[in-house]
């Protein structure tokens, strides 16, 4: 159940007004959706949307794909993230400067399979960006690599 | 003891011992395979378990995650499509970077400019979503205040001739650095025609 569905009618309104006032279009966007195939969401603050391409994730997106879905990123640091069907994989965190490339990028493959190409965060600072499965964390020096999660 | 109990017994002893076997062997959690580089950089992943640590740095290496820690493994190009090729189909497009060169002191492409921005739409036409960073800047002539508004200017006349050729303005950000990012680093006041310039990033 949503948050917003637990409320009376007339303040699911104002949680809807006051979701799209906070929603600000500058500094929220931290990637995009590029491509999309077969059944695809993003749980947002506990809503869960059709994914589209062109979409702009926001930092804790969770990104699900379907028995047919599959799912490309690209992230403002030039990141390319791509996960394949069955597969459950969290933005925990993004922070960038893009002037200095300085920053952090975490995310979490709960399920499934993920390919991986490091972007600007990663390469100004090695290990700045990691990448958790359930029983294991990845430090990313560079560049491009491939993780399943619960075999 | 009757027939049936002695066959429930059985049966139960033998969940016991798969369970406590189950237990034994180290259960796999997953894995990772390091790809080689597409500019063939050096590149590494390190793979941090409970039970230990490995660090991947050739093609193709690869860690089994399991119970007890990763285990290193090899992997192969075609094994790593047949478990991911689904994923590598949804991987977009790489950031293509675009450089466009000015006159001194004014926001004109230089004429071989004009002609590689032609190059910059072929790169737009082949992403079904592709969002712009047009970054300006400028050589050391001038102080800050009139770089960083000429800068501006440069990545916006860039802006404008983008929009005009049909692309979506809400798909553009522009930046303007004045001359706070030299390619090419030289002492103030120089004029510097590497240095005046607008990025253009397709993604």
């Amino acid at each position: 159940m949503t948050p917003a569905s637990r409320l009376p009618r007339r303040l699911r309104a104002a949680w809807l007004a006051l979701a799209l006032a906070t929603a600000g279009p500058a500094l929220a966007e931290i990637g995009q959706i590029k491509s999309l195939k077969g059944q695809v969401t993003v749980e947002r603050q506990g809503r869960a949307l059709p994914a589209e391409v062109g979409m702009l994730l926001e930092v804790a997106d969770t990104l699900r794909t379907g028995a047919d879905g599959a799912v490309g990123v690209t992230m403002r640091d030039n990141s390319l993230l791509s996960a394949g069907p069955n597969s459950i994989l969290s933005l925990q965190r993004f922070e960038f400067d893009a002037t200095t490339s300085q920053g952090r990028f975490d995310t979490q493959l709960q399920r499934g399979t993920l390919a991986v190409v490091s972007g600007r965060i990663a390469k100004q600072s090695p290990e700045a960006m990691t990448v958790r499965t359930p029983s294991a964390q990845l430090a990313v020096r560079g560049t491009d690599f491939v993780v399943a999660a619960g075999e | 003891m009757n027939e049936r109990w002695r066959g429930l017994a059985a049966l139960l002893l033998a969940a016991v011992v798969a369970a406590l076997l189950g237990a034994c062997a180290a259960k796999p959690q997953g894995s990772v395979v390091l790809l080689p580089d597409a500019q063939g950089k050096d590149t590494a992943v390190r793979v941090q378990q409970e039970g230990g640590e490995v660090v991947l740095d050739q093609p193709y290496a690869a860690a089994q995650l399991t119970s007890r820690g990763p285990v290193k493994a090899t992997s192969s190009a075609a094994q790593v499509q047949a478990q991911f090729g689904d994923a590598l189909a949804a991987r977009p497009l790489p950031a293509q970077q675009f450089t466009l060169y000015f006159v001194e002191g004014k926001d004109e492409f230089t004429d071989e400019s004009r002609r590689a921005f032609d190059s910059v739409f072929a790169e737009i036409a082949r992403r079904p979503v592709p969002d712009l960073l047009v970054i300006g800047h400028t050589d050391k002539v001038g102080n800050d205040a009139f770089n960083d508004a000429l800068s501006r200017q440069r990545a916006e006349v860039v802006r404008k001739a983008l929009v005009e050729r049909g692309i979506a303005a809400g798909s553009i950000v522009v930046v303007g650095r004045g001359k706070r990012e030299p390619i090419v680093p030289t002492a103030d006041g120089v004029a510097e025609p590497r240095n005046r310039r607008v990025e253009i990033l397709v993604r």
